[in-house]
Protein backbone atom coordinates (compact mmCIF):
# COMPACT_ATOMS: atom_id res chain seq x y z
CA UNK A 1 0.00 0.00 0.00
CA UNK A 2 2.89 2.17 0.83
CA UNK A 3 4.15 2.97 -2.40
CA UNK A 4 0.63 4.50 -3.68
CA UNK A 5 1.37 7.36 -2.01
CA UNK A 6 -1.56 8.29 -0.20
CA UNK A 7 -3.78 6.63 1.98
CA UNK A 8 -7.68 8.42 2.25
CA UNK A 9 -9.39 8.43 5.76
CA UNK A 10 -12.58 9.99 5.46
CA UNK A 11 -15.25 8.89 7.84
CA UNK A 12 -18.46 9.96 6.71
CA UNK A 13 -21.16 11.34 8.96
CA UNK A 14 -23.57 8.97 9.88
CA UNK A 15 -27.13 9.14 8.95
CA UNK A 16 -29.81 10.82 9.76
CA UNK A 17 -31.56 10.15 13.30
CA UNK A 18 -27.73 9.66 15.17
CA UNK A 19 -27.16 12.60 17.78
CA UNK A 20 -23.82 12.99 17.29
CA UNK A 21 -21.22 12.76 14.59
CA UNK A 22 -17.76 11.54 15.59
CA UNK A 23 -14.86 11.92 13.76
CA UNK A 24 -12.42 9.61 14.73
CA UNK A 25 -9.64 11.18 12.00
CA UNK A 26 -10.29 13.89 9.90
CA UNK A 27 -7.38 14.37 7.24
CA UNK A 28 -6.11 12.41 4.45
CA UNK A 29 -2.48 11.47 5.49
CA UNK A 30 -0.18 11.93 3.62
CA UNK A 31 2.17 8.66 4.23
CA UNK A 32 4.48 9.64 7.10
CA UNK A 33 3.04 12.48 7.97
CA UNK A 34 -0.28 12.04 9.82
CA UNK A 35 -1.60 15.50 10.64
CA UNK A 36 -0.75 16.74 14.35
CA UNK A 37 -4.16 17.76 15.67
CA UNK A 38 -5.30 14.29 14.71
CA UNK A 39 -5.18 13.14 18.66
CA UNK A 40 -6.51 16.38 19.86
CA UNK A 41 -9.78 16.07 18.08
CA UNK A 42 -13.20 17.35 20.00
CA UNK A 43 -16.72 16.35 19.04
CA UNK A 44 -18.25 18.88 16.72
CA UNK A 45 -20.42 21.04 18.25
CA UNK A 46 -24.40 20.10 18.56
CA UNK A 47 -26.27 23.14 19.85
CA UNK A 48 -29.18 20.13 21.07
CA UNK A 49 -26.89 19.91 23.88
CA UNK A 50 -26.76 23.47 25.02
CA UNK A 51 -30.12 23.96 24.23
CA UNK A 52 -32.34 20.92 25.03
CA UNK A 53 -32.14 19.32 28.45
CA UNK A 54 -34.43 16.67 28.40
CA UNK A 55 -35.61 15.86 24.61
CA UNK A 56 -38.55 13.16 25.75
CA UNK A 57 -40.13 16.58 27.24
CA UNK A 58 -39.06 19.37 24.76
CA UNK A 59 -41.13 21.00 22.16
CA UNK A 60 -40.76 23.90 19.86
CA UNK A 61 -43.55 26.74 19.66
CA UNK A 62 -43.53 29.55 17.57
CA UNK A 63 -45.40 33.11 18.58
CA UNK A 64 -47.37 35.43 17.44
CA UNK A 65 -47.81 39.32 19.13
CA UNK A 66 -46.04 41.99 21.04
CA UNK A 67 -46.92 41.30 24.35
CA UNK A 68 -43.99 39.62 25.95
CA UNK A 69 -41.31 42.06 23.57
CA UNK A 70 -39.57 43.29 27.16
CA UNK A 71 -38.61 39.99 28.32
CA UNK A 72 -37.27 39.45 24.55
CA UNK A 73 -39.70 37.16 23.09
CA UNK A 74 -40.52 38.99 19.67
CA UNK A 75 -43.18 38.32 16.85
CA UNK A 76 -42.22 35.45 14.59
CA UNK A 77 -39.83 34.04 17.57
CA UNK A 78 -39.41 30.29 18.30
CA UNK A 79 -39.54 29.05 21.89
CA UNK A 80 -37.93 26.22 22.89
CA UNK A 81 -40.40 24.61 26.14
CA UNK A 82 -39.41 22.08 28.45
CA UNK A 83 -42.05 20.18 30.44
CA UNK A 84 -39.72 18.66 32.57
CA UNK A 85 -38.35 21.80 33.84
CA UNK A 86 -39.99 22.65 37.49
CA UNK A 87 -41.18 26.30 37.16
CA UNK A 88 -41.05 28.93 40.43
CA UNK A 89 -42.78 32.53 40.33
CA UNK A 90 -40.95 34.89 37.97
CA UNK A 91 -40.45 31.64 35.05
CA UNK A 92 -41.77 32.40 31.90
CA UNK A 93 -44.08 30.26 30.85
CA UNK A 94 -46.30 28.40 27.70
CA UNK A 95 -49.66 27.87 29.66
CA UNK A 96 -53.16 26.79 28.84
CA UNK A 97 -56.20 29.80 29.65
CA UNK A 98 -59.65 28.96 29.11
CA UNK A 99 -58.47 26.38 26.49
CA UNK A 100 -56.09 28.80 24.35
CA UNK A 101 -52.19 29.12 24.72
CA UNK A 102 -50.38 31.53 25.77
CA UNK A 103 -46.95 32.59 26.83
CA UNK A 104 -46.55 34.54 30.26
CA UNK A 105 -44.35 35.38 32.97
CA UNK A 106 -45.75 33.83 36.22
CA UNK A 107 -46.21 35.64 39.51
CA UNK A 108 -47.78 35.43 43.03
CA UNK A 109 -49.36 38.04 44.86
CA UNK A 110 -50.82 38.34 47.90
CA UNK A 111 -51.74 34.67 47.32
CA UNK A 112 -53.08 34.90 44.12
CA UNK A 113 -51.65 33.88 41.24
CA UNK A 114 -51.27 36.06 37.64
CA UNK A 115 -50.06 36.10 34.69
CA UNK A 116 -47.65 38.99 33.55
CA UNK A 117 -46.66 40.72 29.95
CA UNK A 118 -43.60 42.06 29.47
CA UNK A 119 -45.04 45.09 27.50
CA UNK A 120 -46.67 48.08 29.44
CA UNK A 121 -49.45 48.14 27.14
CA UNK A 122 -50.99 44.55 28.42
CA UNK A 123 -52.53 44.16 31.84
CA UNK A 124 -51.65 41.62 34.14
CA UNK A 125 -53.96 38.44 34.09
CA UNK A 126 -55.74 37.34 37.71
CA UNK A 127 -56.05 33.69 38.16
CA UNK A 128 -59.48 33.53 39.76
CA UNK A 129 -60.15 29.50 41.21
CA UNK A 130 -62.56 29.01 38.39
CA UNK A 131 -60.52 30.13 35.72
CA UNK A 132 -59.65 26.88 33.89
CA UNK A 133 -55.49 27.20 33.43
CA UNK A 134 -52.54 24.97 33.66
CA UNK A 135 -49.02 25.47 32.82
CA UNK A 136 -47.96 23.52 29.81
CA UNK A 137 -44.53 23.84 29.99
CA UNK A 138 -41.33 26.23 30.71
CA UNK A 139 -39.96 28.27 28.13
CA UNK A 140 -35.94 27.55 28.27
CA UNK A 141 -34.71 29.67 25.18
CA UNK A 142 -35.82 31.76 22.69
CA UNK A 143 -34.41 31.50 19.00
CA UNK A 144 -34.57 34.77 17.75
CA UNK A 145 -32.30 35.84 14.59
CA UNK A 146 -30.59 39.82 14.74
CA UNK A 147 -32.91 42.59 13.66
CA UNK B 1 -42.74 -8.43 39.05
CA UNK B 2 -44.08 -7.33 35.92
CA UNK B 3 -45.85 -3.87 35.20
CA UNK B 4 -48.08 -2.85 32.00
CA UNK B 5 -47.92 0.95 31.23
CA UNK B 6 -50.98 1.54 28.82
CA UNK B 7 -51.31 5.33 27.52
CA UNK B 8 -55.23 6.24 28.41
CA UNK B 9 -57.01 6.87 24.60
CA UNK B 10 -53.62 7.41 23.41
CA UNK B 11 -54.40 9.23 19.71
CA UNK B 12 -56.73 10.80 21.11
CA UNK B 13 -54.67 12.17 24.08
CA UNK B 14 -52.19 13.08 21.54
CA UNK B 15 -54.26 15.13 19.71
CA UNK B 16 -55.54 17.04 23.17
CA UNK B 17 -51.62 17.58 24.04
CA UNK B 18 -51.58 20.01 21.35
CA UNK B 19 -55.03 21.29 21.17
CA UNK B 20 -56.51 21.83 24.85
CA UNK B 21 -60.01 22.94 23.39
CA UNK B 22 -60.57 19.23 22.76
CA UNK B 23 -60.16 18.51 26.39
CA UNK B 24 -63.54 17.36 27.54
CA UNK B 25 -65.00 17.63 24.33
CA UNK B 26 -65.99 14.21 23.26
CA UNK B 27 -63.11 13.33 20.54
CA UNK B 28 -62.62 10.49 18.11
CA UNK B 29 -59.57 9.57 16.15
CA UNK B 30 -60.61 7.74 12.38
CA UNK B 31 -58.73 5.13 10.69
CA UNK B 32 -56.47 5.81 7.77
CA UNK B 33 -59.01 6.85 4.93
CA UNK B 34 -61.38 8.15 7.80
CA UNK B 35 -63.43 5.01 7.78
CA UNK B 36 -64.25 4.04 11.64
CA UNK B 37 -63.24 5.04 14.94
CA UNK B 38 -60.17 3.73 16.62
CA UNK B 39 -59.56 6.18 19.80
CA UNK B 40 -62.66 7.65 21.68
CA UNK B 41 -62.21 9.65 24.62
CA UNK B 42 -64.19 9.10 27.76
CA UNK B 43 -66.88 11.41 26.76
CA UNK B 44 -66.66 9.75 23.55
CA UNK B 45 -67.25 6.27 25.12
CA UNK B 46 -69.77 7.69 27.39
CA UNK B 47 -72.03 8.19 24.81
CA UNK B 48 -71.94 4.60 23.04
CA UNK B 49 -69.69 5.44 20.22
CA UNK B 50 -68.19 2.25 20.01
CA UNK B 51 -64.28 1.06 18.77
CA UNK B 52 -64.65 0.41 15.22
CA UNK B 53 -68.00 1.62 14.71
CA UNK B 54 -68.16 2.63 10.67
CA UNK B 55 -67.29 6.60 11.05
CA UNK B 56 -71.14 7.42 9.07
CA UNK B 57 -72.91 5.32 11.57
CA UNK B 58 -73.95 7.44 14.39
CA UNK B 59 -73.57 10.97 12.48
CA UNK B 60 -76.69 11.93 14.20
CA UNK B 61 -75.21 11.37 17.65
CA UNK B 62 -71.94 13.04 16.69
CA UNK B 63 -73.27 16.12 15.23
CA UNK B 64 -76.06 16.11 18.49
CA UNK B 65 -73.11 16.17 21.42
CA UNK B 66 -70.37 18.08 19.02
CA UNK B 67 -67.80 15.67 19.34
CA UNK B 68 -64.49 16.50 17.57
CA UNK B 69 -63.67 14.30 14.61
CA UNK B 70 -60.03 13.43 13.62
CA UNK B 71 -58.07 11.69 10.81
CA UNK B 72 -55.06 9.79 12.44
CA UNK B 73 -52.50 11.52 12.67
CA UNK B 74 -49.83 8.49 12.87
CA UNK B 75 -46.43 10.88 12.24
CA UNK B 76 -47.75 12.63 15.92
CA UNK B 77 -48.41 9.25 17.63
CA UNK B 78 -44.96 7.83 16.70
CA UNK B 79 -43.26 10.69 17.88
CA UNK B 80 -45.27 11.12 21.00
CA UNK B 81 -44.96 7.41 21.57
CA UNK B 82 -41.56 7.48 21.43
CA UNK B 83 -40.91 10.16 23.87
CA UNK B 84 -43.37 8.10 26.45
CA UNK B 85 -40.83 5.15 25.91
CA UNK B 86 -37.86 7.26 26.33
CA UNK B 87 -39.27 8.73 29.76
CA UNK B 88 -40.17 5.25 31.18
CA UNK B 89 -36.85 3.45 29.88
CA UNK B 90 -35.06 6.39 31.66
CA UNK B 91 -36.87 5.55 34.56
CA UNK B 92 -36.74 1.61 34.79
CA UNK B 93 -34.01 -1.46 34.46
CA UNK B 94 -35.94 -2.71 31.54
CA UNK B 95 -38.48 -2.09 29.12
CA UNK B 96 -40.64 -4.45 26.48
CA UNK B 97 -42.29 -1.73 24.10
CA UNK B 98 -45.10 -3.82 23.21
CA UNK B 99 -47.60 -1.69 21.17
CA UNK B 100 -47.36 2.47 20.05
CA UNK B 101 -49.37 2.81 23.23
CA UNK B 102 -48.19 0.05 25.85
CA UNK B 103 -44.79 -0.78 27.56
CA UNK B 104 -43.97 -3.73 30.61
CA UNK B 105 -41.30 -3.24 32.74
CA UNK B 106 -39.78 -5.29 34.91
CA UNK B 107 -39.88 -4.59 38.43
CA UNK B 108 -37.42 -6.90 40.00
CA UNK B 109 -35.18 -6.01 42.56
CA UNK B 110 -38.14 -3.36 43.71
CA UNK B 111 -39.34 -4.38 47.22
CA UNK B 112 -43.09 -4.88 47.44
CA UNK B 113 -43.68 -2.14 49.88
CA UNK B 114 -41.92 0.71 48.26
CA UNK B 115 -43.81 -0.40 44.78
CA UNK B 116 -46.30 1.87 44.50
CA UNK B 117 -44.40 4.77 45.02
CA UNK B 118 -42.47 3.95 42.37
CA UNK B 119 -45.03 3.76 40.09
CA UNK B 120 -47.16 6.52 41.12
CA UNK B 121 -44.00 8.31 40.56
CA UNK B 122 -43.53 6.75 36.90
CA UNK B 123 -47.24 7.72 36.22
CA UNK B 124 -46.86 11.53 37.04
CA UNK B 125 -43.31 11.98 35.19
CA UNK B 126 -44.94 10.33 32.46
CA UNK B 127 -47.82 12.70 32.21
CA UNK B 128 -45.43 16.00 33.35
CA UNK B 129 -43.17 15.22 30.47
CA UNK B 130 -45.39 14.30 27.84
CA UNK B 131 -48.74 15.59 28.65
CA UNK B 132 -50.16 12.15 28.26
CA UNK B 133 -51.81 10.60 30.86
CA UNK B 134 -51.19 6.43 31.82
CA UNK B 135 -52.44 3.75 33.54
CA UNK B 136 -49.99 1.26 35.07
CA UNK B 137 -51.27 -2.24 36.30
CA UNK B 138 -47.94 -4.19 38.59
CA UNK B 139 -48.62 -8.44 38.67
CA UNK B 140 -46.54 -11.30 38.83
CA UNK B 141 -46.66 -12.52 35.46
CA UNK B 142 -47.22 -10.24 32.41
CA UNK B 143 -51.09 -11.54 32.12
CA UNK B 144 -51.36 -10.55 35.35
CA UNK B 145 -49.87 -7.36 35.19
CA UNK B 146 -52.36 -6.67 31.78
CA UNK B 147 -55.13 -7.73 34.55
CA UNK B 148 -54.41 -5.18 36.66
CA UNK B 149 -54.11 -2.51 34.35
CA UNK B 150 -57.61 -3.37 33.42
CA UNK B 151 -58.83 -2.31 37.00
CA UNK B 152 -56.09 0.38 37.26
CA UNK B 153 -57.87 2.13 34.07
CA UNK B 154 -61.35 1.78 35.87
CA UNK B 155 -59.96 3.46 38.90
CA UNK B 156 -57.16 5.45 40.00
CA UNK B 157 -54.61 4.74 37.19
CA UNK B 158 -52.37 3.06 39.16
CA UNK B 159 -53.08 -0.92 40.54
CA UNK B 160 -50.89 -3.83 42.07
CA UNK B 161 -52.38 -6.79 41.74
CA UNK B 162 -50.33 -9.11 43.88
CA UNK B 163 -52.68 -10.33 47.16
CA UNK B 164 -53.65 -13.71 45.88
CA UNK B 165 -57.95 -12.65 47.45
CA UNK B 166 -57.41 -9.70 45.34
CA UNK B 167 -56.13 -11.48 42.15
CA UNK B 168 -59.17 -14.12 42.59
CA UNK B 169 -61.91 -11.58 42.56
CA UNK B 170 -60.50 -9.18 39.57
CA UNK B 171 -60.02 -12.62 37.47
CA UNK B 172 -63.89 -12.75 38.81
CA UNK B 173 -64.35 -9.69 37.39
CA UNK B 174 -62.67 -10.47 33.88
CA UNK B 175 -64.55 -11.59 30.77
CA UNK B 176 -62.53 -14.48 28.98
CA UNK B 177 -62.46 -11.94 25.86
CA UNK B 178 -60.71 -9.46 27.42
CA UNK B 179 -57.84 -11.25 28.83
CA UNK B 180 -54.58 -10.81 27.09
CA UNK B 181 -54.51 -13.24 23.90
CA UNK B 182 -57.91 -14.72 23.93
CA UNK B 183 -59.57 -13.47 20.25
CA UNK B 184 -62.95 -13.94 19.37
CA UNK B 185 -62.08 -17.80 18.03
CA UNK B 186 -61.21 -18.14 21.60
CA UNK B 187 -63.81 -16.56 23.15
CA UNK B 188 -66.54 -19.14 21.48
CA UNK B 189 -65.23 -21.90 22.00
CA UNK B 190 -64.52 -21.00 26.15
CA UNK B 191 -68.34 -19.67 25.94
CA UNK B 192 -69.52 -22.71 24.80
CA UNK B 193 -68.24 -24.97 27.42
CA UNK B 194 -69.71 -22.36 30.07
CA UNK B 195 -66.30 -20.45 30.76
CA UNK B 196 -67.39 -17.07 31.14
CA UNK B 197 -64.67 -15.20 33.32
CA UNK B 198 -60.91 -15.30 33.81
CA UNK B 199 -60.85 -17.03 36.85
CA UNK B 200 -63.04 -20.11 35.81
CA UNK B 201 -60.23 -20.69 33.09
CA UNK B 202 -57.51 -20.33 35.67
CA UNK B 203 -59.74 -23.11 37.59
CA UNK B 204 -60.17 -25.45 34.45
CA UNK B 205 -58.44 -28.60 34.14
CA UNK B 206 -55.44 -28.51 32.75
CA UNK B 207 -55.61 -31.59 30.34
CA UNK B 208 -58.55 -29.86 29.59
CA UNK B 209 -57.01 -26.52 28.50
CA UNK B 210 -54.34 -28.28 26.53
CA UNK B 211 -56.62 -30.28 24.65
CA UNK B 212 -58.93 -27.56 23.59
CA UNK B 213 -56.69 -24.21 24.18
CA UNK B 214 -53.18 -25.93 22.78
CA UNK B 215 -49.89 -25.33 24.66
CA UNK B 216 -51.03 -21.47 24.17
CA UNK B 217 -53.55 -21.65 26.45
CA UNK B 218 -52.21 -23.87 28.79
CA UNK B 219 -49.68 -21.14 29.40
CA UNK B 220 -51.94 -18.13 29.84
CA UNK B 221 -53.75 -20.78 32.58
CA UNK B 222 -50.11 -20.60 34.39
CA UNK B 223 -49.67 -17.05 33.92
CA UNK B 224 -53.19 -16.78 35.33
CA UNK B 225 -52.19 -18.77 38.59
CA UNK B 226 -49.05 -16.77 38.71
CA UNK B 227 -46.68 -18.25 37.10
CA UNK B 228 -44.37 -16.76 35.10
CA UNK B 229 -44.12 -18.07 31.47
CA UNK B 230 -43.28 -15.33 29.41
CA UNK B 231 -40.30 -12.96 29.75
CA UNK B 232 -39.34 -9.49 29.10
CA UNK B 233 -38.90 -9.04 25.36
CA UNK B 234 -35.69 -6.56 25.73
CA UNK B 235 -33.89 -7.19 22.40
CA UNK B 236 -34.50 -4.74 20.06
CA UNK B 237 -34.22 -6.97 16.98
CA UNK B 238 -34.84 -5.40 13.97
CA UNK B 239 -38.43 -6.10 12.50
CA UNK B 240 -38.28 -9.29 9.80
CA UNK B 241 -40.51 -8.25 7.67
CA UNK B 242 -41.38 -4.59 6.75
CA UNK B 243 -44.99 -4.04 5.01
CA UNK B 244 -46.99 -0.96 4.04
CA UNK B 245 -50.46 -1.80 2.70
CA UNK B 246 -53.63 0.42 2.62
CA UNK B 247 -56.88 0.60 1.64
CA UNK B 248 -58.01 2.79 -1.31
CA UNK B 249 -60.06 6.49 -1.14
CA UNK B 250 -61.93 4.42 -4.01
CA UNK B 251 -61.57 1.24 -5.61
CA UNK B 252 -59.46 1.29 -8.63
CA UNK B 253 -59.12 -0.29 -11.82
CA UNK B 254 -56.39 1.24 -13.96
CA UNK B 255 -52.72 -0.43 -13.67
CA UNK B 256 -51.07 2.72 -14.06
CA UNK B 257 -53.00 3.95 -10.34
CA UNK B 258 -51.73 0.53 -8.93
CA UNK B 259 -48.52 0.93 -10.33
CA UNK B 260 -48.71 4.39 -8.52
CA UNK B 261 -49.50 3.00 -5.42
CA UNK B 262 -47.06 0.09 -5.90
CA UNK B 263 -44.19 2.59 -6.06
CA UNK B 264 -45.21 4.27 -3.49
CA UNK B 265 -45.57 1.52 -0.91
CA UNK B 266 -42.22 0.08 -2.07
CA UNK B 267 -40.25 3.76 -1.36
CA UNK B 268 -41.87 3.62 2.18
CA UNK B 269 -40.33 0.16 2.34
CA UNK B 270 -37.29 1.56 1.16
CA UNK B 271 -37.05 4.18 3.69
CA UNK B 272 -38.05 1.93 6.50
CA UNK B 273 -34.92 -0.27 5.79
CA UNK B 274 -32.24 2.05 5.34
CA UNK B 275 -34.09 3.86 8.73
CA UNK B 276 -32.92 0.25 10.50
CA UNK B 277 -29.56 0.01 8.56
CA UNK B 278 -30.55 -3.02 6.70
CA UNK B 279 -31.06 -4.96 3.04
CA UNK B 280 -33.61 -7.15 2.27
CA UNK B 281 -34.02 -9.98 -0.81
CA UNK B 282 -37.52 -10.65 -1.46
CA UNK B 283 -40.29 -8.34 -2.47
CA UNK B 284 -44.07 -9.09 -2.30
CA UNK B 285 -46.90 -7.45 -3.83
CA UNK B 286 -50.55 -8.07 -3.09
CA UNK B 287 -53.50 -7.16 -4.35
CA UNK B 288 -57.17 -7.91 -3.73
CA UNK B 289 -60.74 -6.55 -4.45
CA UNK B 290 -63.56 -5.42 -1.72
CA UNK B 291 -64.63 -8.40 -0.08
CA UNK B 292 -67.67 -6.84 1.35
CA UNK B 293 -68.54 -5.88 -1.90
CA UNK B 294 -70.24 -9.52 -3.25
CA UNK B 295 -71.64 -8.21 -6.46
CA UNK B 296 -68.50 -7.04 -7.90
CA UNK B 297 -66.12 -9.74 -9.01
CA UNK B 298 -63.85 -10.47 -6.42
CA UNK B 299 -59.81 -11.12 -6.69
CA UNK B 300 -56.80 -11.86 -4.96
CA UNK B 301 -52.96 -12.47 -5.34
CA UNK B 302 -49.93 -12.08 -4.30
CA UNK B 303 -46.18 -11.92 -5.97
CA UNK B 304 -43.25 -12.85 -4.94
CA UNK B 305 -39.99 -11.74 -6.13
CA UNK B 306 -36.05 -12.91 -5.10
CA UNK B 307 -33.37 -10.27 -5.99
CA UNK B 308 -29.65 -11.57 -6.04
CA UNK B 309 -28.60 -9.78 -3.69
CA UNK B 310 -30.35 -7.33 -1.61
CA UNK B 311 -30.83 -4.25 -1.26
CA UNK B 312 -32.51 -0.74 0.64
CA UNK B 313 -32.69 0.99 -3.00
CA UNK B 314 -35.75 2.57 -3.60
CA UNK B 315 -34.99 2.21 -7.58
CA UNK B 316 -34.40 -1.39 -7.04
CA UNK B 317 -37.58 -2.21 -4.58
CA UNK B 318 -39.43 -0.19 -6.46
CA UNK B 319 -38.19 -1.91 -9.73
CA UNK B 320 -38.90 -5.04 -8.72
CA UNK B 321 -42.24 -4.56 -7.26
CA UNK B 322 -44.22 -3.15 -10.00
CA UNK B 323 -42.60 -5.98 -11.95
CA UNK B 324 -44.40 -8.23 -8.93
CA UNK B 325 -47.40 -6.12 -9.82
CA UNK B 326 -47.36 -6.81 -13.35
CA UNK B 327 -47.39 -10.62 -13.19
CA UNK B 328 -50.63 -10.43 -11.24
CA UNK B 329 -52.95 -7.81 -12.33
CA UNK B 330 -55.88 -8.65 -13.69
CA UNK B 331 -57.54 -6.02 -15.48
CA UNK B 332 -61.65 -6.33 -15.34
CA UNK B 333 -61.60 -5.75 -11.38
CA UNK B 334 -62.10 -3.13 -8.89
CA UNK B 335 -59.22 -3.14 -6.58
CA UNK B 336 -59.58 -2.07 -3.02
CA UNK B 337 -56.11 -2.73 -1.31
CA UNK B 338 -52.99 -3.11 -2.15
CA UNK B 339 -49.62 -3.95 -0.42
CA UNK B 340 -45.90 -4.34 -0.38
CA UNK B 341 -43.74 -6.92 1.65
CA UNK B 342 -40.46 -6.95 2.09
CA UNK B 343 -38.49 -9.75 3.78
CA UNK B 344 -35.08 -11.80 3.99
CA UNK B 345 -33.96 -9.01 5.80
CA UNK B 346 -30.11 -8.14 6.60
CA UNK B 347 -28.24 -6.01 7.92
CA UNK B 348 -26.57 -3.51 5.63
CA UNK B 349 -22.85 -4.07 7.19
CA UNK B 350 -22.65 -7.63 5.40
CA UNK B 351 -24.27 -7.73 2.01
CA UNK B 352 -22.82 -10.56 -0.30
CA UNK B 353 -22.21 -9.65 -3.65
CA UNK B 354 -21.24 -11.80 -6.69
CA UNK B 355 -18.51 -12.20 -8.74
CA UNK B 356 -19.96 -10.69 -11.44
CA UNK B 357 -21.23 -8.10 -9.79
CA UNK B 358 -20.56 -4.90 -11.48
CA UNK B 359 -22.93 -2.56 -9.58
CA UNK B 360 -21.37 0.83 -8.46
CA UNK B 361 -22.99 0.45 -4.57
CA UNK B 362 -21.49 3.94 -3.60
CA UNK B 363 -23.13 5.61 -5.91
CA UNK B 364 -26.15 3.96 -4.73
CA UNK B 365 -25.78 4.44 -1.39
CA UNK B 366 -24.88 8.19 -1.85
CA UNK B 367 -27.90 8.99 -3.84
CA UNK B 368 -30.55 7.38 -1.26
CA UNK B 369 -28.89 9.21 1.34
CA UNK B 370 -29.39 12.55 -0.21
CA UNK B 371 -32.79 11.53 -1.31
CA UNK B 372 -33.47 10.74 2.55
CA UNK B 373 -31.58 13.78 3.34
CA UNK B 374 -34.04 16.02 1.14
CA UNK B 375 -37.30 14.57 1.84
CA UNK B 376 -36.34 14.73 5.84
CA UNK B 377 -35.84 18.56 5.46
CA UNK B 378 -38.25 19.48 2.90
CA UNK B 379 -40.82 16.80 3.76
CA UNK B 380 -42.41 12.91 2.34
CA UNK B 381 -41.88 12.81 -0.98
CA UNK B 382 -40.47 15.79 -2.49
CA UNK B 383 -37.56 14.02 -4.39
CA UNK B 384 -39.04 10.74 -5.46
CA UNK B 385 -38.98 7.97 -8.36
CA UNK B 386 -41.72 9.29 -11.25
CA UNK B 387 -43.67 6.06 -11.03
CA UNK B 388 -45.03 7.25 -8.12
CA UNK B 389 -47.36 9.81 -10.05
CA UNK B 390 -48.04 13.22 -9.17
CA UNK B 391 -52.17 13.65 -8.48
CA UNK B 392 -52.55 10.07 -6.42
CA UNK B 393 -56.34 9.88 -7.17
CA UNK B 394 -56.37 6.87 -5.28
CA UNK B 395 -55.08 7.84 -2.26
CA UNK B 396 -56.49 8.17 1.35
CA UNK B 397 -59.11 10.20 2.37
CA UNK B 398 -58.21 12.16 5.87
CA UNK B 399 -60.39 14.87 5.63
CA UNK B 400 -59.36 16.39 8.89
CA UNK B 401 -56.03 15.56 9.88
CA UNK B 402 -54.01 17.83 12.63
CA UNK B 403 -50.62 19.40 11.94
CA UNK B 404 -47.44 17.29 12.85
CA UNK B 405 -46.86 19.31 15.83
CA UNK B 406 -43.45 17.89 16.73
CA UNK B 407 -41.63 16.34 13.44
CA UNK B 408 -42.47 19.45 10.90
CA UNK B 409 -40.63 22.74 10.62
CA UNK B 410 -43.65 24.45 9.88
CA UNK B 411 -46.72 22.64 11.82
CA UNK B 412 -45.42 24.01 15.22
CA UNK B 413 -48.26 25.25 17.44
CA UNK B 414 -48.22 29.04 16.87
CA UNK B 415 -49.23 31.06 20.23
CA UNK B 416 -50.72 34.44 19.66
CA UNK B 417 -49.32 36.76 23.10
Amino acid sequence: MKNRGKLAFQFHAISKGSPFKIPLMSSTVTAGFPSPADDHLDLPIDLNEYLVKHPAATFYVRVQGDSMDDAGIHQGDLLIVDRAEPYTMGSIVLAVLDGEFTVKKLMEKNDSLYLLSSNTAYQPIKIETETDFKVWGVVTYIVHGPL
Amino acid sequence: MFALVDCNNFYVSCERVFNPKLEKRPTIVLSNNDGCVIARSNEAKDLGILMGEPAFKNKNIYKKHKVAILSSNFALYGDMSQRVMSVLSQNSSALEIYSIDEAFIDLSGIPVKKLLSEIKYLKTTVEQWTGIPVSIGVGITKTLAKVANHVAKRSTGVKILIDSREVKKSLKNLKVEDIWGVGRRLKKILNSFGIKNALELSNQNELWVQKYMTIVGRRLQLELKGIICYQLETNLTNKKQICTSRSFGQLVEEFSKLEEATSMYATRCAEKLRYQHSCASVIKVFIQTNSFRKQLPQYRNISFIKLPIPTNSTLKITKAALLGLKTIFKSGYSYHKLGVIIENIVPDTNIQTHLFDNQNYKVQKDLMAAMDKINSINGQDTVKVASQGFRQPWKMRQVRVSPCYTTRWNDFITVKI
